[in-house]
């Protein structure tokens, strides 16, 4: 057995996968990955499926030794960097951490969500079909908690030996004003309130988490009310309390709630928002079904297209070797614009 | 009944409306197009989410056919026949007042009643599961006799006892964990709506009846060690 021990972290360290499914009937929070494209990246750098569980990190980086054998990693998401011993790893490049040796995570620099992934993912017991951390629902990570020093999180010796890959992505960023589409219940809203969410700046409050990301701007003007009796509530839904401040609703969301929802933001374009950190200005930009749609789809054949874009790292080339024959400035371009405006 | 409402909820899921207010009816519609959907299982149909009057609809829009699904479920609610048949009841045991459920002798007052009318009048009602939500096995129960509904607490608590039994307006509830509530409490069960390590980790489902059993405070130790052990304690009754 050989096993990752967390030396330090963050308080909100937790394990995340896809999220848990089939429960939300059941009042139990989705959860799951901030950036599913960030997770996917650490994920086929070591070989795994897109949605497989990793550390996600919250903020604050960590540090990390292996017992018991080498393990195979990699970090993705958010500019952040690691480093081996005080030796910088390349970004999107899997890498060895050898038994003994200090795995040193940064904190994201341009973000706020990254992942660390291991080869063959780790041997915990899922709860309720996921490894999701959700903390009001005290389900996931390991038994209910999220990741704290002296942790030993158990992984599959007989996947670690591999050749290290490197991921060169080539993904046009998106910076442009948020994609949503309008309603479940824009019928609640003054046509001027409308007009003013999609035409208006908004900055993201310091009350922004896994739960939602808490807005401030102009004030909404409810037509009929800020009460509804609970309806159903998916990810990346706007919903505006009477204070008239939409809150962005993200994965540890509740199942259901009764303010109405103004519009719905994209699922193509939930990462990128997620990745945005408070203070940040966001405009909104009302598209079609058709749009939003093609745009899923378009994530879909990027994250399944991962695997294609790995190619094996040599182990003489240095990072400055490696920055010097640009083979990873475009990763580095296309991951610190992933997390602005 | 009028057509529902399909209103989007972004590319990824859609909310079919029966109405906009708590209505036995309605939710009795919303349960059984709840159960048309998942065993038609349209392609890339992810999760629904029954609630008190709508049923959301998660599904992976790479996959989905909007138009196909919007059409299928023009078609099945069209002479949708409401699911008013309960599959289960649950007698849960509860010990109120005192220590139990510190508002009970507040809610009696506010109402002109003795705490055991009040007692008498919340445990003879049939409630009825609208949803389950807020926190994992939460019940949204309806039915709550009018004459013991008692609007919300002015302060809220930051938390209460798992277990506790609680009204808030004309609604009633158990707590599946400890959380914070604005309702009133009258007592407490050992039975837990959700339990991670047991199986089922769900005990009710919406849609399903609850019937409180009043039990004196001398059965506690006794029902909370068979709930320790992993039994439900709560009873499935004939309706």
């Amino acid at each position: 057995m050989i096993d990752l021990v967390v030396k330090s972290c963050g308080p909100m360290t937790a394990l995340q996968d896809r999220g848990r499914i089939g429960y939300q009937g059941f009042g139990v929070s989705p959860s799951g990955a901030m950036d599913r494209r960030a997770l996917a990246m650490a994920n086929a750098l070591v070989g795994n499926t897109p949605d497989m569980a990793a550390i996600e990190f919250v903020n604050l980086g960590g540090a990390f030794t292996a017992e018991g054998g080498d393990l195979r990693l990699a970090v993705a998401g958010a500019g952040t960097s690691a480093s081996i011993d005080g030796t910088p790893v390349p970004p999107l490049t899997a890498f060895m951490l050898r038994e003994g040796q200090t795995l040193d995570v940064g904190h994201p620099r341009t973000g706020t969500f990254a992942y660390l992934a291991v080869a063959g993912g780790l041997i915990i017991e899922p709860q309720l079909g996921s490894l999701s951390f959700h903390l009001r629902s005290r389900l996931g990570g390991l038994k209910g908690a999220p990741l704290q020093a002296g942790n030993r999180l158990p992984c599959r010796p007989e996947v670690q030996a591999g050749e290290p890959m490197q991921l060169t992505v080539d993904i046009v960023e998106e910076t442009g004003p948020l994609r949503v589409m309008l309603g479940p219940q824009d019928d609640y809203f003054t046509p001027d309130s409308i007009r003013l969410f999609l035409d208006s700046e908004f900055t993201i409050s310091p009350q922004a988490d896994r739960m939602g990301f808490q807005l401030t701007g102009p004030k909404l003007e409810h037509a009929k009310g800020f009460n509804i009796v609970s309806d159903g509530i998916v990810d990346g839904h706007i919903q505006v309390p009477g204070s008239g401040q939409p809150i962005v609703l993200m994965r540890d969301r509740q199942t259901a709630g009764g303010y109405p929802k103004i519009a719905t933001v994209i699922s193509a374009d939930l990462a990128r928002f997620a990745q945005m950190r408070s203070g940040t200005q966001v405009r909104f930009k009302a598209v079609e079904r058709d749009e939003a749609v093609a745009a899923a789809r378009q994530l879909k054949d990027w994250i399944a297209s991962l695997p294609s874009k790995l190619t094996p790292v040599r182990f003489d080339l240095t990072t400055e070797h490696l920055l010097s024959r640009n083979l990873i400035g475009g990763t580095v371009d296309a991951l610190s614009s992933a997390s602005h405006e | 009944m009028p057509t529902p409402k399909i209103l989007p909820c972004g590319d990824s899921a859609l909310t079919v409306e029966f109405g906009s207010t708590i209505d036995p009816a309605l939710n009795a519609m919303v349960l059984a197009l709840d159960e048309i959907v998942r065993s038609r299982a349209p392609a890339g149909l992810i999760e629904t989410v029954p609630t008190y009057r709508s049923l959301t609809i998660q599904f992976d829009p790479a996959v989905t056919d909007y138009d196909a699904l919007v059409r299928l479920l023009d078609e099945e609610t069209r002479d949708l026949a409401p699911r008013h048949a309960v599959g289960r009841r649950w007698r849960v045991p509860v010990v109120y007042g005192g220590a139990y459920g510190s508002d009970l002798e507040e809610v009696a007052e506010i109402h002109g009643l003795t705490p055991n009318q009040v007692i008498e009048i919340h445990s003879s009602a049939v409630y009825r599961i609208y949803m389950i939500g807020f926190l994992p096995g939460f019940t949204y129960l309806g039915g709550l006799d009018k004459r013991i509904a008692t609007s919300r607490r002015v302060h809220p608590r930051a938390k209460i006892p798992a277990g506790t039994i609680m009204i808030g307006g004309e609604q009633a509830g158990i707590a599946p964990m400890d959380m914070p509530s604005g309702w009133h409490n009258l007592g407490l069960t050992p039975v837990r709506p959700y339990a991670p390590e047991r199986d089922p980790v769900f005990l009710f489902a919406a849609g399903d009846e609850i019937v409180f059993e009043p039990v004196d405070a001398s059965r506690w130790e006794a029902m909370e060690k068979a709930v320790l052990a992993g039994e439900p304690v709560a009873e499935e009754v004939r309706p």
